[in-house]
């Protein structure tokens, strides 16, 4: 039988709740962090001399699940080409009614002309905002997505367009992984890869951080990973701090 | 005139325009202080269970959405004011008013603080400081029922009619043990008057009734005052996983903002209440200074109110809602028989030693006769027989299940 005085144990819980930090955040004033990976508002890439990157292979459009993309491609007019190599994306539609930000076109896209930016509260009044063209979907000339005015961009949102296809090693090969397999995009040069598996990670160049790192306070006893519990568990963190040290002086 | 006089010190010279004047100072000031009390209530209770739950709580009106319970007023004002075609229209109109009363009533009787000199006249602090004191207050409560109960009944709805029995039923119940812990402490002070009773425990923390009652009134009280309040966990009737909205479920606009106001103002006052009888009320330390010593009172009076209007909102944050039959055992069986033992017993001592151990023998056997017929009890009315058990495990024709009858010899 229980003791007794467990009876109180709801009322510690409560008051030890009291002055623990809210997990809720005054969501349109903040927001909370957003993971490395998340899938938002496509952009389309340019490579650092500011040619653009999709060749119109229509690879996107066929793999995407929801037939949202729509591509047409055409020869690169040889006096002023718009891509380099043979063709280019003329036509490019994003139905964003219709998206579910699966991101398979970026796994598909041959250049990594396509990735998705990590802005996913985009809001319209009528049908016809909800189709982005080409017009939207490109990056501007310093290599930036485009701020529509329904958009609701925040700090670091833009920068880490991509972050599915460089969590990922070439072909699902161990050994590639934190490989570059990607060429650099306008304005921000070539992005780091980042580091899944392997604990090989360079938190500052991706600015990823895992989930257990960001509310380690608000999980309850049980459900703190078995490594990071007690004694143990505050050696393990130690000592991934110091290799993480150790790392970034090297 | 002199049984004025008697009543309050303020009447002894007669009654001029300059006592009347105060008295309406009083009374406006007691309303407005209850009034401006229930919005900050409102906004401590919402804020403070959001704290216990992790959230930040209102905070888009005023400064840590302090005037969030204006806005929300505001709305439930303008809103349309809907009266069921099946609603006896009178009553469903009057009980609003019936539970809002009591809840203004009440408050005036409490003290908070001690005795100022305006104008040559001696003012208590208190609105009104009539001769059945306490008394009173268990008056009202009583009424307060009257409302929730016609509420309930004119709706013409299931569910508020079902929300009407239970809290007929439950505050009858609770009403008995509130009723024989107060006897107690009227017998300790010898005085209905709430002034009387204030009084009788100043002189420091050991002559608060909390401590020379012994806890168990105190504990008593503050369960069975909960259960009059309809607050968690004794709020079956206003159960929202069962009743939707409880006897309030018809009402809409400006007749439910009353019922939700009366229902903070009667948090309020229960907990002024328990503060006046069980902790010394406005009694405290002061310190030794020339001026505004007449703050300090006020100033403890409100920490401890604030102290226990805390508390309910702690128990709605950890204890989960009793069931119904669960309710009326607390109150019927536990409540009541130890209220009413410890009546005795303290009755006893205040004759004479001897009585009062005499008193608390007898308490003692009568305890346990009680147990072991309540024991008797539970297994005569749900016993083997009564017992249906899980489907799948029915016991067939002829056969005895073995674990039943065991527990039944052993």
């Amino acid at each position: 039988m229980a003791s007794p005085l467990s009876f109180f144990g709801g009322f510690k819980l409560t008051l030890a709740h009291l002055v623990r930090p809210t997990v809720t955040t005054s969501y349109p004033m903040s927001k909370r962090p957003k993971q490395p990976r998340q899938h938002g508002r496509h952009v389309l890439n340019r490579y650092e001399d500011g040619m653009e990157k999709c060749i119109g292979c229509e690879l996107c459009a066929g793999v995407c699940p929801v037939n949202c993309i729509y591509v047409r491609g055409l020869d690169n007019p040889p006096d002023h080409p718009v891509s380099p190599g043979e063709r280019y994306g003329y036509v490019y539609e994003i139905n964003y009614l219709r998206c579910i930000h699966c991101d398979l076109c970026v796994e598909a896209c041959p250049t990594q002309a396509i990735t998705e930016s990590k802005m996913f509260e985009f809001s319209f009044t009528n049908r016809a905002d909800a189709i982005y063209t080409k017009a939207e979907l490109l990056v501007d000339d310093q290599g930036f997505p485009q701020r529509l005015p329904w958009e609701d961009w925040r700090e670091g949102e833009a920068a880490m367009t991509g972050g599915w296809m460089r969590a990922t090693s070439p072909s699902g090969d161990a050994s590639y992984e934190g490989v570059v397999q990607w060429a650099g995009d306008l304005g921000v040069g070539v992005r780091a890869p980042e580091a899944g598996q392997s604990d090989n990670r360079d938190d500052e160049a991706t600015g990823s951080k895992q989930i257990r790192s960001v509310f380690p306070r608000h999980l309850e006893p049980q459900d703190v990973p078995l490594d990071l519990r007690g004694l143990a568990g505050a050696m393990n963190k130690a000592r991934a701090k110091m290799a993480r040290l150790r790392r970034s002086r090297s | 005139m002199s049984w004025l006089a008697s009543v309050d010190p303020l009447f002894a010279h007669g009654v001029t325009w300059v006592v009347l004047l105060i008295v309406a100072i009083k009374v406006i000031a007691g309303f407005s202080m209850l009034m401006g009390g229930v919005i900050l209530m409102i906004w401590f209770e919402r804020k403070a269970i959001s704290d216990m739950q992790s959230r930040i709580g209102p905070q888009r009106w005023g400064p840590f959405g302090l005037l969030q319970t204006l806005a929300d007023g505001i709305k439930l004002i303008l809103k349309e004011d809907l009266i069921p075609a099946e609603a006896d229209r009178f009553v469903f109109k009057l009980a609003p008013y019936l539970v809002l009363l009591p809840a203004l009533v009440t408050f005036a009787i409490i003290p908070i603080g001690g005795t100022l000199t305006i104008a040559g006249h001696p003012v208590m602090l208190q609105v009104v400081n009539p001769p059945m004191g306490i008394l009173l207050m268990l008056a009202m409560s009583g009424i307060s029922v009257y409302g929730v109960m016609l509420a309930g009944w004119a709706s013409g709805s299931k569910y508020p009619l079902l929300s009407a029995v239970r809290a007929s039923a439950q505050m009858i119940s609770y009403e008995a043990a509130l009723g024989m812990t107060i006897v107690t402490i009227v017998l300790a002070t010898g005085s209905l008057s709430v002034h009387n009773i204030v009084a009788a425990q100043a002189g420091g923390i050991w002559h608060w009734n909390i401590i020379r009652l012994g806890f168990v009134p105190f504990a008593v009280f503050v369960i069975a005052i909960t259960a009059e309040l309809n607050r968690p966990p004794f709020d079956v009737v206003e159960a929202e996983s069962e009743l939707v909205g409880g006897f309030h479920t018809e009402y809409s606009s400006f007749r439910f903002a009353i019922f939700f106001l009366a229902e903070y103002m009667n948090t309020i006052t229960m907990s002024a209440i328990i503060v006046t009888l069980f902790l010394g009320g406005p009694a405290g330390w002061i310190p030794n200074v020339s001026h505004l010593r007449w703050v300090f009172p006020i100033a403890w009076f409100l920490v401890k109110t604030v102290g226990f209007a805390f508390c309910y909102i702690w128990f709605r944050a950890s204890l989960p809602r009793f069931r119904y039959d669960q309710l009326m055992d607390l109150g019927w069986k536990r409540l009541i028989p130890l209220s009413l033992g410890w009546m005795l017993i303290v009755a006893g001592f205040l004759v004479a030693k001897g009585w009062g151990f005499m008193m608390a023998a007898a308490v003692l056997l009568a305890w346990t006769v009680l147990s072991r017929a309540f024991d008797l009890g539970q297994t005569r009315e749900s016993g083997v027989d009564a017992v249906l058990p899980v489907v799948g495990e029915r016991p067939l024709p002829g056969q005895v299940l073995r674990s039943m009858t065991d527990e039944e010899e052993g």
